[in-house]
């Protein structure tokens, strides 16, 4: 008979060992789901997680590795810091969303202006549309005790409308000959977010993702604010007596992580998606949750952690076109990683014993 | 324009059996202590499991029961790493609907673009499934307030560790509440995809299971109350799709918003009733979303 025992500090070397092990697991897994399927299981996985980088056509799919893995980073860094403290904020899409349009707004408000600061203006329109969305579920839960985790996604929902409503109405492209959908901003010299440096995809999200990863890593370990979050998230009692304040931190947390979330959304409606359409909200937020969790809630962690992800959107897209495989398959990939992590999880927490029997 | 009370209060008990379904099923769920964020996942996974049988077979109803058994099936992932491994509640719920969602988003494309048998109607021209989910509320209601089990599951919910000491065994209370929350769910998503919309489209259930969750507070955890939380949701529904028939001059999408804005509505009138009223607050058990783990 075997037995749990619970660790006292959780272990470093599975700390590490655990997000490898579950992406193993899901290699292995997913292969087998790709063989029911009638395919290939090991051409499978090599095209979702070699190709892209090294395969026939990695010159197409290198760049697009930076432009998936930027919202992925930017978002999930937010998102940790709240995970750290107990505070759960899962509509981080909404604020995405929000982001996107607030942003957008800016620009479309102002066209044809060309100006300087136009592009610094949207991102701080985006930075503060993603914060207010964030806020709504902080002060909902601080006010009266609502779950933010219901408020957050509900909202989703409700930005996922927003976002229809303007691409077919306030926002809609007047030379647009009636087309869905705001003007293109990549044909708006001042307010797009380009490819800084040819041929590496790398555009202004990523400088934000690679300070976002740096100023997280700087609070949590360095800062006073990251001592209080990583007290109320071990222990909640004990941080109270020290002094720290639970509105503030879930209003902290909820805001911080709406805000680089709508910034993520700025920059993806300014560069690569160009225009506020119904579909501006591509899943980033959901996946960002993942790249959380499989990071450890650690900013180096989220920062491989996002590659890895963005390298089963690229993996997954080209297995879409090159096998077949079906487009939903890089989210049951994604899903099936966590369900591994959380699973494997068990070993960072508990050692395992054989029961001794008298 | 006339609208007759009648008929929609038959379109407000349709709109309302989803959420019926999936918020009794995570009531008992909670009951016995465990928070699965995964109903939204198991719904569609019904929505989906349901869709296909009943159009492979011409059965309907076998679609309903295939329904439960593919809800309560996706579930146990969740009891699996909640119950043996232990780990965190949210998470293992999020990581349950975006695995839900993803699996039936890809097998469900050979069913795009077909369109569901049809069903025979029942008593009084109402569908049997919204009968039988009528029916479940007392049923419901009857199992956790006046049998022995009901008892034990909700000793579990409310207080794991005595309940462990009188002898019960917890992880086999909340693996059964788990099966029967995604087997409700899953009959729940299948009530969208076989009776109302007729047809399977990704993503269909578009946060009903989220909803569900959210009813699930605002009964205060009592079977009475999610019949209320659900009828509420389907009038607002109901009178949502109303308006955009009427041609009201508000764009659609925003009138579409109304089911979401109005659970936000009502969570934080709930929850600050909860917080603020003088008698002990609220009726959430006491060990929900915390695991258990026996020492001795």
């Amino acid at each position: 008979m075997i037995q749990l025992v619970p660790r006292q500090n959780a272990s470093n070397l599975w700390q590490i060992a655990t997000p490898l092990l579950a992406v193993l697991a899901t290699m292995i897994a997913g292969g087998l789901l790709f063989a029911t399927m009638g395919h290939n299981p090991v051409a499978a996985i090599r095209t979702i997680f070699w190709d892209p980088l090294f395969g026939m056509a990695s010159g197409y799919s290198r760049p697009q590795l930076l432009v998936k893995a930027a919202p992925l980073i930017l978002i999930a860094s937010g998102l940790a810091i709240g995970f750290r403290a107990g505070i759960w904020n899962i509509g981080a899409e909404g604020q995405y969303i929000m982001g996107a349009i607030t942003g957008a707004a800016v620009a479309l408000a102002l066209y044809p202006l060309e100006a300087w600061w136009l592009f610094p203006a949207m991102v701080a329109a985006g930075l503060a549309g993603g914060w207010a969305w964030g806020m709504i579920p902080a002060l909902l839960r601080n006010w009266f005790g609502a779950s933010e985790i219901l408020v957050s996604l509900m909202l989703v929902y409700v930005a996922q409308r927003i976002a229809a409503w303007m691409a077919f109405g306030p926002m809609r492209n007047p030379q647009g000959m009636g087309f869905p959908g705001s003007r293109n901003l990549q044909q708006y010299p001042s307010a797009s977010n380009p490819e800084l440096i040819a041929g590496t995809g790398a555009h202004w999200g990523v400088v934000a993702a690679a300070f976002a990863v740096l100023a997280t890593w700087f609070l949590m370990s360095r800062h006073i604010r990251g001592f209080h979050i990583r007290a109320a998230g071990t222990a909640p009692r004990a941080a109270r007596f020290a002094g720290v304040r639970p509105a503030v931190l879930v209003a902290f947390c909820l805001g911080l992580s709406g805000a680089l979330a709508g910034a993520a959304g700025l920059f993806e409606v300014a560069g690569p998606a160009g225009q506020i359409t119904d579909r501006i909200g591509v899943g980033y937020g959901f996946t960002a949750i993942i790249v959380a969790f499989l990071g450890r809630l650690h900013p180096v962690g989220i920062l491989l952690a996002g590659l890895l992800l963005a390298l089963t959107y690229i993996g997954g897209e080209l297995a879409q076109l090159t096998m077949g495989l079906p487009a939903a398959s890089v989210q049951v990939f994604q899903g099936m990683l966590l369900f591994f992590l959380l699973g494997f999880d068990l070993l960072t927490r508990y050692q395992i014993r054989r029961r001794i029997t008298a | 324009m006339m609208i007759d009370p009648l008929s929609v209060f038959l379109l407000l008990l349709g709109a309302s059996t989803p959420i019926l379904f999936a918020a009794l099923g995570e009531l008992v769920v909670e009951r016995a202590g465990v928070l699965n964020l995964g109903v939204e996942g198991m719904m569609i996974t019904g929505a989906l499991a349901g869709f296909g049988a009943a159009y492979s077979t011409g059965n309907p109803f076998l679609g309903f029961l295939v329904a439960a058994c593919a809800g309560a099936a996706i579930s146990m992932l969740f009891a699996a790493l909640t119950q043996v491994f232990l780990a965190n509640q949210v998470a293992s719920g999020l990581a349950l609907t975006l695995f839900g969602l993803g699996l039936a988003a890809m097998l469900g494309k050979p069913f795009e673009g077909v369109r569901a048998p049809s069903m025979p109607a029942g008593p009084l021209r109402i569908n049997w499934i919204v009968w039988l989910g009528l029916v479940m509320v007392p049923l419901v209601w009857w199992f956790l307030n006046r049998t022995r089990s009901g008892l034990i599951l909700r000793a579990v919910g409310e207080n794991h560790e005595a309940a462990h000491a009188l002898g019960y065994n917890i992880r086999l209370t909340r693996l059964a509440a788990i099966a029967f929350g995604g087997a409700m769910a899953g009959v729940g998503g299948a009530f969208i995809s076989i009776a109302t919309v007729l047809q399977w489209t990704e993503g269909m259930t578009a946060g009903a299971g989220w909803i569900a969750l959210a009813i699930v507070v605002f009964s205060n955890w009592t079977a009475p109350g999610v019949l209320a939380g659900a009828w509420l949701f389907g009038g607002v529904t109901v009178l949502q799709l109303r308006l955009q028939a009427a041609g009201v001059a508000v764009p659609v999408q925003l009138l579409s918003m109304a089911p979401y804005l109005a659970t936000i509505i009502v969570l934080v009138a709930i929850s600050a009733r909860q917080k603020f009223s003088r008698r002990a607050g609220t009726g959430a058990p006491g060990s929900l979303g915390t695991n258990f783990h026996a020492l001795r």
